[in-house]
């Protein structure tokens, strides 16, 4: 057993969504795929449909991508009605296909929220993101200015649950999951690996007011505990950081009521 | 022929940046915002430092190619970035890891540069820290650490096996605030074409947007590229798909100097290629390498048995026999090749028989299955993910893969290229790592240049210039300069064509890493010479590009950065056969010693080679500086 | 944004009125449990239980105003939020739908809510106004004389022989209809659907959810809709089945329904 991996071909179908541009009408269309390595992640497998069309005169299809091992979180194709295809844990660009049947019929979508308007058929714009992150998403500290690290001691418990949260690659999947299009569990990766950590402190009820407050504002839906969106998070965010943050925000919102200068000064 | 001073600071080298930033000039704080920088690229380097210079009052922009910052490369690297904090009082000291790296650089880097780096490594830990950057930490809160190859000490900080997207993701919080609050204006998805030179000096840029085609003129006081490695050349690398080098090879055909082009670095520990589909190549980080021995059979005739069915006695652990005092720590370019020697004689294993053995059973039983996976959890999921085996039960299989260049534009000590007002930072310069780079110091240099050393140079050279005297976009350089860009548009969609781009990349790929790869010879680079301009006619003969120039068209990103490749990867080959001798990475099978280890000349090779552009047709040329080492006795490297 | 602000505003902030709310409201059906389980008793424990509630007088009134308030926020929050919801999923929708792993009872929220809305309207006309099957609402029919004293924890609250409204009988005439009774076994059906994720959500919504305990509240979650279900159903099942019979001294004993029916 030198290489456990099967070396079978198989052949499928993919629907793909085909859309010209932002706001323009859309549709499925089919495109055969013969003699598929199974081997081959998905996104090589429309590297070669691609460059078929390309060859044979049509436009290829536009599908962001980039790392290509599931840590940059620009790849975000919504297969067969999950956000990432059918395995748990993983980018669209890990999603191989020994995960597909011969002859299946494979639907792939661009991640859909109002939110997310599409660019162009499997690309649609995220940049809500970043501006939920301009909104809050940072410790205020100046280059420069920072104390010796290990000055500030944080406890491994806290540092590995932060680390949890930090794990989110910002790719939308729990977006496109959510039945709802709630950004929540994005902002709840953000706020809790900040919030867990003793640096984000002293900015902890400033930001997670701001961070949720803007993903409102952007049109994103609220969140009903479902759990769709960490089922289908390629990092397996975990939906206990939403609760974090809704007893964050909570006590940001009491405590910028009741407590005279409460806002951004609060630490436990 | 371009002038290149390195403006080193006069004294001790310990005392050169201190003293440097105390006599460095400065901007008036109410002049700063009359001031506009362009920020090109946000990976580690820029959004440090279009951060920083936000922070400072300068009008910053900064541009990226990805639809945000935080997809810049810098994410995927996993293992950890080194830093002289010496918390492990293993005897680490700003000295040595100046010294590790030098020696690492097989001394082909620039001693102050480098010195700079091993003192600021200390900020960055801090900096980051205070952050929030979730390090991984010891039991009482404090900071962890591991260690790496190519260093006897441990001095590598790191967040699981995710390092490089926590400092990633630091940097682009650091970013995002400045943005929020209006310092930085932040244009996404908008690459960078070509560079404007006035007078002599980088007055601006010209993008095209991706999204919506639009080709646009930016001037600005200073211009910083901060672009990333360009290892794309070779088409299958560790490298994300979108990593190019558009934006230093079109400002080194505006006079940028590039220097030591050669030299790149091959990681030993990446996943085998499996097929010719495949568009990339995974790194297991080298942090494996702590805890997983490297070995193939003794005998041929065992490569493709079962692993678990080969004795220990009919194992050779190659890299613990050759240097026992590094073992599988070894430096990449040693390990790298080492590797390559045993698939040659045979005894790699795998499908392909390009592959060796990381075994984790050795640490498996004596930290047991917990622990291991607490340490490398994530990369045997990757490895699971990608292959469909268990590393806890069978071995990894891993292969070199190109994974990082070294060379990049030249830039004097302050980071400022040959041209005025042209800083580069990250990867895309030359600087400091030699001809080879050591484990976890990419991340440390990214973050030094863009955090602690350009927002002071910047202020240096812009105190040089009047407040407000930025060119017009009117003026006719901006035209000329977005008509070549256009230009090049045209011709791309123009062309009608036979063969999509990624024949063409493809066929790059083999001619690159089969001549100027692991190994190079005098007479593969003189074919390689040839096969690549003919190559190059060809894509511009023949290559199809469908669609339209005011849409996204990815065929159309594609095409013009592999136009680039083509024309990089001959520099790059030219650079290999005149560096006549082996140092590092940069290995000419002509030059060994009988061990086959890498055979300096210093006498006639102790240079950075800068190669200038000279025009279309005409040889570029080569420009040296010289290295002086003050501190640091040149030796040959041992690391047995 | 103020407090106000950010409770009514903002997505969490509604949540936190609708969990809040939901309390409240799952705080009134446990007690309008425990109130209406005393059919299985002697009539003087739901008519002295009932003559109690309304001599409280103002008080009643407060708590009824409360409920209301209760109500409207908790409905008002589900269609604010299910607006947002549907405007956020913009116009185009997905080629194929599927969940992944969301409970059952959490992806039918604003279908059970409905329903129960509407049989809550209902039940109220019924048996709290008296719109609905007036002639055997409490308050058209004769009055019950209690037979002994009603305590509530101890404290006397009516006096044998005080005649009070006969909500017994009015109980157990509307359960001698099948359509009602079917229709309350129906409602409560999906009400506890409803609070099976209603229930658990809460805890999210608060803030006060962890992973450590989640299995624990999953099963009180569990329990308690189940004795909730059964609870509720027992009334209309025991009455229209006749297992529970009429107890003596009160109109429906008297008069059974086929009699009323008959009488115009
Ligand atoms: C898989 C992998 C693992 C690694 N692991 C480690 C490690 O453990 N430790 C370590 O120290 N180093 C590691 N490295 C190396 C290190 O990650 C990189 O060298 C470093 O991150 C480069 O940072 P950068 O800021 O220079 O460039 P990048 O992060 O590559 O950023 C480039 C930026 O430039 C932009 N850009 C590029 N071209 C244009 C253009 N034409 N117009 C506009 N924008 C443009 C991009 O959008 C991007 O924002 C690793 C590298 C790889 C590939
Ligand atoms: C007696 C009546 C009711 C009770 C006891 C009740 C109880 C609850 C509870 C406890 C919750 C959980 C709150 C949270 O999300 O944290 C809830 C949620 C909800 N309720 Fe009700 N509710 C009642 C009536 C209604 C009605 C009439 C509607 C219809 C409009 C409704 C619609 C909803 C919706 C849409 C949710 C949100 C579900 C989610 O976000 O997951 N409810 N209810
Ligand atoms: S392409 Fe980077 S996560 Fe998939």
């Amino acid at each position: 057993m030198v290489a456990g991996v099967s070396k079978n071909n198989i052949s499928v179908t993919l629907r793909v969504w085909r859309q010209a541009g932002p706001g323009k009408p859309g549709g499925f269309v089919d495109y055969p795929a013969k003699n598929v390595n199974s081997n081959m992640s998905i996104l090589e497998l429309l590297d070669v449909v691609n460059d078929e069309l390309t060859l044979k005169g049509e436009e290829p299809i536009a599908f962001a991508h980039d790392c290509r091992e599931g840590i940059c979180g620009t790849c975000s194709l919504m297969i067969d009605g999950k956000p990432h295809g059918p395995n748990q844990g993983v980018a669209s660009c890990q999603t191989y296909m020994r995960s597909f049947e011969d002859g299946a019929v494979i639907v792939i979508e661009p991640f859909r929220a109002a939110p997310f308007p599409i660019v162009k058929d499997l690309v649609s714009d995220r940049s809500a993101f970043d501006r939920i992150q301009q909104a809050g998403g940072f410790i205020t500290v100046r280059t420069g200015a920072a104390p010796d690290a290990n000055s500030i001691p944080v406890p491994k418990a806290d540092a590995e649950l932060a680390m949890d949260a930090a794990a989110c690659i910002g790719c939308g999947a729990c977006v496109a999951a959510c039945k709802n299009r709630s950004a929540v569990l994005f902002v709840a990766a953000k706020v809790s690996h900040l919030g867990l950590m003793p640096q984000g402190q002293p900015e902890r009820d400033s930001r997670v007011l701001a961070m949720v407050n803007t993903a409102d504002e952007l049109g994103f839906g609220s969140c009903t505990n479902q759990g769709e969106c960490s089922a289908a998070c390629p990092k397996l965010i975990s939906h206990d950081f939403i609760v974090r943050l809704n007893r964050d925000y909570l006590s940001a919102s009491f405590r910028s009521a009741f407590c005279a200068h409460a806002a951004g000064s609060h630490a436990d | 022929m371009a002038k290149l001073d390195s403006r080193i600071p006069p004294g001790p080298l310990a005392e050169k940046w201190r003293r440097h930033k105390a006599e460095i000039k400065l901007v008036n704080p109410a002049n700063k915002r009359k001031y506009e920088v362009i920020v090109v690229g946000a990976g580690l380097a820029g959004s440090s430092a279009a951060a920083t210079l936000g922070e400072l009052g300068y009008k910053v922009r900064c541009f990226v190619f990805h639809d945000s910052p935080r997809r810049a490369h810098s994410i995927a690297a996993q293992g950890g970035i080194n830093a002289a904090k010496n918390y492990q009082n293993d005897g680490d000291s700003v000295y040595r890891l100046f010294y590790d790296t030098v020696k690492g650089g097989d001394y082909r880097s620039r001693e102050a540069n480098v010195h700079r780096l091993a003192e600021v490594s200390v900020n960055i830990i801090d900096q980051c820290a205070a952050q929030g950057v979730p390090f991984a930490r010891e039991y009482g809160g404090l900071l962890a650490n591991r260690s790496f190859g190519g260093a006897q000490v441990s001095r590598t900080f790191y967040a699981r096996g995710q390092t490089g997207q926590q400092l990633l993701l630091g940097a682009y919080s650091a970013l995002s605030r400045t943005v929020g609050q209006g310092l930085v204006q932040l244009h996404a998805q908008e690459e960078m074409c070509d560079l404007v030179v006035i007078g002599g000096q980088a007055k601006g840029i010209i993008t095209r947007n991706l999204v919506t085609g639009k080709v646009s003129r930016w001037a600005a006081d200073a211009v910083i590229l901060a672009t990333g490695g360009y290892g794309n050349v070779f088409n299958l690398s560790t490298y994300a798909r979108g990593s190019n080098a558009t934006a230093i090879w079109r400002a080194y055909k505006r006079g940028a100097c590039f220097a030591n082009p050669c030299y790149t670095q091959i990681h030993p520990t990446c996943i085998p290629v499996s097929g010719d589909y495949q568009s990339k190549l995974t790194l297991m980080s080298e942090s494996l390498r702590n805890d997983g021995r490297i070995w193939v059979p003794k005998r041929k005739e065992d490569c493709k048995k079962d692993p678990a069915t080969i004795a220990e006695e009919d194992r050779d652990y190659y890299l613990e026999r050759i240097y026992p005092s590094f073992g599988n720590l070894a430096p990449r370019d040693i390990s790298s090749r080492a590797a390559k020697r045993v698939c040659d004689e045979g005894r790699g294993v795998g499908d392909s028989g390009l592959g060796v053995y990381l075994d984790f059973s050795d640490a498996i039983k004596r930290l047991g299955e917990d622990t291991v996976r607490e340490r490398y959890g994530n990369l045997f999921d990757i490895y699971h993910e990608i292959t469909n085996e268990n590393a806890y039960r069978t071995p990894m299989r891993i292969y070199p893969a190109v994974h990082y260049t070294m060379g990049g534009l030249w830039v004097d000590y302050n980071l400022m290229s040959n041209l005025p007002g042209l800083f580069v930072l990250g990867e895309a310069n030359f600087s400091d790592h030699g001809a080879n780079r050591l484990g976890a110091s990419a991340l440390m240099q990214g973050l030094a240049d863009g955090y602690f050393v350009v927002p002071y140079t910047v202020g240096d050279y812009l105190a040089s210039q009047k407040p407000g005297s930025r060119p017009s976009t009117d003026a006719p350089e901006f035209k000329q300069a977005e008509d070549n860009v256009t230009s090049i548009i045209t011709r791309l969609l123009g062309a009608k064509g036979t063969h999509p781009v990624s024949h063409f990349h493809k066929r790059l790929g083999h001619i690159m890493w089969q001549y100027c790869g692991m190994a190079r010879t005098r007479e593969g680079l003189e074919t390689a010479l040839k096969e690549i301009p003919k190559l190059r006619e060809e894509f511009w003969a023949t290559v199809k590009v469908p669609g339209s120039a005011d849409t996204l068209n990815q065929s159309l990103e594609v095409a013009g950065r592999v136009a680039d490749f083509l024309e990089l990867g001959e520099l790059m080959c030219r650079d290999a056969l005149t560096r006549e001798e082996s140092c590092g990475c940069h290995f000419r099978e002509e030059y060994q010693h009988p061990d086959g280890e890498c055979k300096r000349d210093d006498a006639n090779f102790a240079h950075v080679a800068a190669w200038e552009y000279q025009g279309a047709g005409t040889d570029p040329l080569r420009n040296v500086e010289p290295l002086v080492y003050e501190a640091i006795k040149m030796s040959m490297r041992n690391y047995k | 944004m103020s407090l106000i602000g950010n409770l009514f505003c903002s997505t969490v902030g509604r949540k936190f009125l609708m969990a809040v709310t939901g309390l409240i409201l799952v705080g009134f059906v446990i007690g309008h449990l425990v109130g209406n389980l005393q059919i299985f008793g002697h009539p003087d424990s739901i008519n002295g239980y009932a003559q109690f509630l309304h001599s409280l007088g103002p008080l009643l009134w407060i708590t009824r105003i409360g409920l209301l308030i209760a109500a409207v926020i908790h409905i008002w929050a589900a269609i604010a939020l299910t607006r947002t919801n549907a405007q956020a999923r913009g116009a185009q929708h997905y080629g194929v739908n599927r969940w992944i792993r969301a409970p059952f009872a959490s992806r039918y929220m604003r279908l059970t809510g409905f329903v129960v809305l509407a049989f809550l309207a209902y039940h109220l006309a019924q048996f709290t106004l008296g719109y609905a099957s007036s002639a055997t609402f409490k308050g058209h029919l004769p009055e019950y004389t209690m037979a002994s004293d009603f305590h509530i924890f101890g404290f006397p609250a009516v006096e044998k022989g005080h005649a009070v409204d006969d909500v017994y009988s009015m109980v157990f005439y509307g359960f001698q209809n099948p359509i009602i009774s079917i229709f309350y076994i129906l409602a409560v059906g999906l009400l506890t659907v409803h609070l099976l994720h209603g229930f658990q959500s809460v805890f999210h919504s608060f803030g006060w959810y962890s992973a450590s305990w989640a299995p624990a509240l999953r099963a009180v979650t569990i329990i308690f809709c189940i004795g909730f279900f059964f609870g509720n159903a027992a009334m209309p099942a025991a009455i229209l089945s006749g297992w529970l019979k009429p107890a003596q001294g009160t109109n429906v004993a008297a008069q059974p329904r086929t009699a009323l029916n008959q009488s115009p």
